[in-house]
């Protein structure tokens, strides 16, 4: 019984959950509160939750592991300038089509109540088609260099964060809150989304105990959020593109053989991938309070890679709940490192640690015999 | 046989893989200088017996085989190919072994390398020796030049043309100090009809300087050209050992493929086959002529011309044939002679040519989808490759197709939301379960953890779930064991009878098609040698098999070189 | 003919670009010609060994070593504990090689094994390898050093008392080898000064009137790449290094031939990580400090690209194509922000252009390598029917 639980959830996995249950048992005894981690995990989980996400239609498609997350942040990040740049536009644009066609809820009352949440939705309507394009440009890269993708697709995320640092300082952005000060042009490295939609996620029907004994946050409207987009991709999945997509994945000859257009299920979820990437990114960003341009994205595939292994997922079989206890173990070795070992070995190991265990979990999974046959 | 002691004694050799008997009491000499055919069919045992001769590890882990083999008189047991080749037995196989940037030197002293004596070499080990060119071209071009061909020492081989990368494998066999017993497998297969002349001299010329050769190959002609003896496997038993000239090619053909007399059972089932679709009359032939003639009145269910597929290793070059309504048909044939490339090919899993009629409308080649579309269902083969999801449930396996070509098994609007719905694809699953009796702990289980029958099962059902009107299934008895072989032919000869579905069945094991099937057609070198009713006697099917089939069948030859 | 014609394109395509940009950016920029020949000879200097190191694991067809930092760290290690000990010149040098060598060796060997275990995708396990590897180096340097591992030099420990710190000046070693020889180049006219500049110290002059400058040459460095070159020349007329190119085109045959192919691999490996160790040393003696934890980073990354941009494709890599490639990418890389700032006033442009021209050509360096293998692959198919169906 218990050997079989072993070799279904394996070693490196066991060993990480037991560490971090160790440092949650420690936790009080170097005077680091259990509450306020779990609080720190649950905000993280949410914040990452979208990207770890966006790993698993590619997974199951067969393209390996995304590395070209960044492609999709990339995207994400031209969702939430732009909409910044336009608030304003957007925002009397919908209150004059209010008037025009008298959408009765549509008033200015309306708009401006809800400024914060349209403009998040703007960003991530905005990014949307941007991911779409790219991601389908991608899709088509990916089908040509069949059994090479997970080296190229690094080196695509790589090189397009590179190409996008000349971009954000050559595209006309006017908005002076982005904009270098000095120049009037060229985008800052750090946007404070404050004033647009700073945790507009995070704290809608958050629960905020504040408490002597107990200082307990939980970000519900984000963790709805990440819900909702879990489903989705979960009843995707269930349909008969994403059936096919999963067969790709699992036997690209045997789709092939039963009339599935292979190449054309990879796109989809390749595209699939960017977008969620994108949506992802602005979630991250709107609990994280800043966007970050330039190199920002750059390493940002590696944990969501890492944190969808850690769940148990192998580099052609993904599931949603990998991405749930993935994240979760992640996220929360990363919280909880840095507060009790710190406390206890008055250190910052944290980097040091998720070097360690995301890179590890990564090399475990590209080690492991793949099946044998073909 | 001669009063000295034989080069190589092999002593009744037999072996059993868990239980399964492939070869039994193989006893034979060989002596110096002897050119020996070794003719058989795939399965027959050639390839076990070449494996325990060559101590290969297949075998050691699996038991070790019976018998003793003697070298010049003193008893050997080899358990890995280095000893085999310390003892000097050579082997060319049917793939080429060669790295196609290196040149031919390169390539004949693969690991044999002349080196540049070195201080270096004391200290770490001869690996940091360097290589002597001069020297290595002299002894290249040495071994090429014995084979009596005429190739530059410096010519890449991928640069080269088929032929004579066969004689650069040869040459490095040769080249071994000490080679003397060289094992061909099919050597002329790849080779046109002159370089082949070339081979055989080089040969004859080989086992004058004392190296005794197996020869083994299906092109009879050939083997009786060259061989000094003769012997046929079947059944992994040795069915004869005579000099060449005691034998004709019929007779070889005949020891091939089995006698008539030897048949069990099998025409009186085959006659039975015939005679229960009444509408389907055309099916009672007794001669490839008499088929001919009714075949203008029924409409062919099937219709191909001129078919080439590039399927790697089962290349087709040019293939017509017809396939009644209702019809079992069946195509055999040696393995690489293009057989599982029609079926293949039909279906539009390898690249394809030609024209495919089905049911008088043309069939859209290369898309799997189209063939799918117009009710043709596919067993593949290559059952883990192609045929099966092996990390996926039953369930998925047996609907998938059906799923996404016939949009069954779903709830939803079509081309709008289209969900799975599990609950009849597991129903379905379980009744193809409860029908063909699938070993397994039911829908959920995951396909890799079945036995090789019960796999074959599920592919047969993933392919009745699609309700075909035509049906094509590959090698629907390989790897599997004798009783699910049976249980595999008698559920598809009812599903032929029950829905009159028309069935065409490639196999390699030609006792099968001829038990089960209305007529067979024989592949050969990617065209078709023949195509005879199955009840026609065994050593016909043999004859068309290697490469005998001119005279035989000129009515059935359409071969005409395509593009 | 036309499948030639592609190849020959395909080959040079990355090379020619680079040609035709620099072409464009050297007059953009404004440097004078002894300025951008003195630049380029120091950094031939400097970064030619490391991406020599390349090459061995290329032959033996484990594509490009991405665990080259791997040696990289190693020979890191080396530098630090010298620096910790005090030793000075040359000798430094070499003791810092003797140290990095068997952390190198051992490092080769689990990343030899590692490899071994992700036969087919060598390249993102060794680039991810490299990943975690830092991680334990970071662990190493940043915790171990000063507290296990006796450090006690405080120009080189953190404040706290143990771990070394962001940036370590390596002035005892600085330029060692460089200067060994010293060798300047000099137009007529700056002949005098440089005599004054140099005081007693004995060196070589070539005049050379056509120049306007004074240039530098880094001797003593060249010669021991140039033995690295002959060295390589000598071990792929090797033994083993025939062996590797077997493997490299085909393991099974390599095998079936009896060529121990997993250790051959590994050997392959190994002597690339001890090749980056060393590389790695040269690199920092001529920089001058070591950034602990950020240079080997780049020594990978920089060294991959130069070495694609060269001409080197990931199965076929020469010594010609690291020459060609240093040159290229150091004359862009010297050559691109001023021309970016020239040409748009923005310095910082021409920065992000060379990062982003070094994974570009990284990207589609391994886009065209998987886009030809699939290619050459169908071909092969057809080859089959086109020799068998013509009889």
């Amino acid at each position: 019984m218990i050997k079989r639980f072993i070799d279904r959830a394996g070693w490196p996995r066991i060993i990480i959950a037991l560490f971090l249950l160790g440092l949650f048992i420690a936790a009080p005894f170097v005077g680091v509160r259990v509450d306020t981690s779990l609080s720190n995990t649950l905000v993280r989980f949410g914040m990452n939750g979208v990207m770890v996400l966006a790993m698993i239609p590619m997974v199951e498609a067969g393209c390996g592991l995304n590395f070209g997350l960044p492609l999709g942040i990339i995207a994400g990040l031209l969702g939430a300038t732009l909409s910044l740049e336009w608030n304003d536009e957007i925002l009397a644009y919908l209150i004059e089509m209010g008037l025009r066609y008298k959408i009765s809820w549509l008033t200015d009352t309306f708009v401006m109540n809800w400024r914060e949440p349209l403009g998040f939705a703007s960003a991530i309507i905005i990014a949307i088609p941007i991911a779409a394009i790219l991601g389908w440009f991608y899709g088509k890269l990916l089908n040509r260099v069949k059994g090479d993708e997970m080296m190229i697709a690094t080196y695509v995320g790589f090189s397009s964060v590179s190409f996008m640092c000349i971009a954000w300082l050559l595209l006309p952005y006017k908005h002076p809150t982005m904009v270098w000060g000095y120049a009037g042009k060229g985008l800052r490295t750090t946007i404070s989304v404050e004033g647009y939609w700073l945790h507009v996620l995070s704290d809608a029907l958050a629960i905020d105990i504040n408490t002597e004994n107990i200082h307990l946050y939980i970000p519900t409207g984000m963790l709805i959020f990440f819900a909702v987009m879990a489903f989705l991709v979960w009843v995707f999945m269930r349909t008969k593109t994403g059936t096919a997509m999963t067969a790709v994945g699992s036997n690209p000859d045997f789709a092939r053989a039963s009339g599935v257009n292979v190449d054309k299920m990879r796109t989809i979820a390749v595209v699939m991938s960017t977008v969620l990437g994108a949506i992802g990114i602005i979630v991250y960003e709107q609990s994280f309070g800043f966007i970050q341009l330039y190199m920002g994205p750059f390493y940002m595939a590696l944990p969501a890679v890492a944190s969808i292994l850690l769940g148990g997922a192998s580099v052609n079989k993904a599931g949603i709940l990998n991405v749930i206890v993935g994240t979760f173990l992640f996220q929360g070795i990363l919280t909880m490192t840095p507060s009790v070992i710190n406390s206890y070995l008055q250190t910052d190991m944290s980097e040091v640690i998720r070097l360690i265990v995301s890179n590890g979990m990564i090399l475990y999974a590209l080690t492991r015999k793949v099946r044998a046959g073909r | 046989m001669s009063e000295n002691t034989p080069l190589i004694r092999l002593d009744h050799i037999g072996k059993e893989f868990y239980g399964n008997r492939v070869l039994s009491d193989i006893s034979f000499d060989i002596n110096a200088g002897e050119i020996i055919g070794l003719v058989g069919e795939n399965g027959a045992g050639k390839s076990t017996l070449l494996n325990i001769l060559f101590g290969m590890p297949v075998i050691s882990s699996t038991g070790g085989h019976e018998g003793s083999i003697y070298i010049d008189g003193k008893y050997v047991n080899f358990t890995s190919p280095n000893q085999a080749l310390a003892y000097g037995i050579g082997m060319v196989h049917q793939e080429f072994s060669l790295i196609p940037g290196f040149t031919a030197t390169e390539n004949i002293l693969l690991n044999r390398e002349v080196l540049n004596g070195s201080s270096m070499s004391y200290v770490f080990s001869d690996r940091v020796s360097t290589l002597n060119r001069e020297a290595m071209n002299e002894r290249a071009s040495a071994a090429i030049h014995t084979l009596g061909v005429n190739i530059n020492p410096d010519m890449a081989v991928s640069e080269m043309p088929v032929g004579y990368k066969q004689f650069i494998e040869i040459a490095r066999e040769i080249d071994r100090k000490n080679t003397r017993l060289l094992f061909l497998d099919e050597p002329t297969a790849v080779l046109a009809e002159s370089e082949a002349e070339i081979l055989i001299a080089a040969l004859k010329k080989l086992a004058r300087s004392g190296i005794a050769i197996v020869f083994i190959s299906h092109r009879l002609s050939e083997v009786k050209e060259l061989c000094h003896r003769i012997l046929v496997l079947r059944d992994g038993r040795l069915i004869t050992d005579r000099n060449a000239e005691e034998l004709t090619m019929r007779q070889i053909a005949s020891f091939m493929v089995g006698r008539e007399s030897e048949r069990r059972e099998v025409p009186q089932e085959a006659v039975q086959q015939e005679e229960a679709p009444d509408e389907t009359q055309t099916l009672d032939g007794t001669s490839a002529p008499s088929v001919k003639k009714k075949k203008k009145k029924i409409r062919p269910a099937l219709k191909v011309e001129h078919l080439w597929v590039d399927m790697p290793g089962e290349t087709v070059r040019d293939v017509s044939f017809e396939v009644m309504k209702g019809e079992i048909f069946g195509i055999g044939g040696l393995a690489g002679h293009g057989k599982l490339g029609i079926p293949n090919g039909i279906m539009g899993l390898y690249p394809s040519g030609g024209k495919v009629r089905l049911f008088g409308k043309t069939l859209t080649l290369n898309k799997p989808r189209a063939a799918l579309g117009r009710k043709m269902a596919f067993v593949s083969e290559d059952r883990r490759g192609v045929g099966l999801l092996l990390d996926e449930p039953l369930d998925w396996n047996i609907t998938f197709t059906a799923m996404q070509t016939q949009g069954r098994f779903l709830l939803g609007i079509p081309y709008i939301f289209q969900i799975r719905n599990e609950y009849a694809m597991r129903k379905e699953a379980q009744k193809y379960i409860d029908r063909l009796s699938i070993k397994c702990t039911g829908p959920q289980q995951h396909a890799g953890e079945l036995s090789g029958g019960n796999q074959q099962k599920v592919c047969l059902a993933k392919a009745f779930v699609l309700r075909p009107d035509i049906l094509l299934i590959c090698e629907p008895t390989r790897g599997i064991d004798i009783g699910a072989k049976t249980l595999v032919l008698d559920t598809i000869r009812e599903y032929n009878k029950e829905h009159g579905t028309t069935i065409i069945i490639t196999s390699s094991e030609l006792e099968e098609l001829r038990s089960v099937c209305n007529r067979v057609a024989i592949v050969d070198s990617g065209r078709i040698a023949g195509i005879l009713p199955a009840s026609s006697p065994a050593e016909d099917f043999g004859m068309l098999m290697t490469g005998q089939a001119a005279n035989n069948n000129e009515d059935e030859e359409e071969v005409k070189e395509s593009a | 003919m036309i499948r030639k014609l592609f190849d020959i394109i395909a080959n040079n395509a990355v090379p020619a670009v680079f040609i035709l940009i620099s072409a464009f950016a050297i007059p953009l920029s404004g440097y004078s010609a002894s300025y951008l020949i003195q630049e380029l000879l120091t950094r031939i200097g400097r970064n030619s060994f490391l991406i020599l190191s390349l090459l061995i694991p290329i032959m033996a067809g484990m594509g490009l070593n991405f665990g080259m930092v791997l040696g990289a760290m190693a020979g890191q290690i080396g530098l630090l504990f010298i620096c910790d000990w005090g030793i000075v010149g040359i000798p430094g040098m070499v003791l810092a090689c003797l140290i990095g060598t068997p952390i190198a060796v051992v490092l080769g060997i689990f990343c030899g094994h590692v490899l071994n275990r992700a036969k087919g995708r060598e390249m993102v396990t060794s680039y991810i390898l490299g990943f975690f590897i830092n991680g334990v180096y970071q662990m190493v340097v940043l915790y171990l050093m000063g507290w296990i591992i006796p450090i006690t030099n405080p120009a080189l420990l953190l404040s706290r008392g143990y771990g070394v710190r962001n940036a370590v000046s390596l002035l005892s070693i600085r330029g060692i080898l460089d200067n060994l020889i010293p060798t300047v180049i000099t137009g007529t006219q700056g002949a005098g000064q440089f005599l004054n500049v140099q005081g007693g110290n004995a060196f070589i002059l070539l005049q050379m009137p056509f120049l306007d400058g004074t240039i530098r040459i880094p001797l003593a460095t060249l010669i021991v790449i140039g033995l690295f070159c002959v060295f390589i020349v000598w071990f792929r007329r090797t033994k083993l290094g025939q062996d590797m190119r077997a493997i490299g085109q085909s393991q099974a045959v390599a095998d079936s031939a009896g060529i121990p192919v997993n250790r051959t691999r590994i050997i392959a490996i190994v002597i690339s990580t001890v090749l980056a160790c060393y590389g790695q040393i040269i690199y920092l003696q001529n920089m001058g400090t070591l950034n602990t934890y950020n240079s080997h980073d780049q020594a990978g990354m920089f060294s991959i690209a130069a070495l694609l941009i060269g001409g080197a494709s990931v199965s076929r890599a020469s010594i010609a194509n690291v020459f060609a490639g240093v040159i290229l990418f150091h004359l862009m890389f010297i050559v691109a922000p001023v021309a970016g700032k020239n040409l748009i006033g923005d310095a910082q442009i021409g920065e992000y252009f060379r990062v982003f021209v070094s994974y570009g050509v990284i990207a589609i360096a391994l886009v065209l390598h998987a886009w030809r293998r699939n290619r050459e692959r169908e071909a092969a198919r057809r080859s089959l029917r086109g020799n068998r169906g013509g009889e």
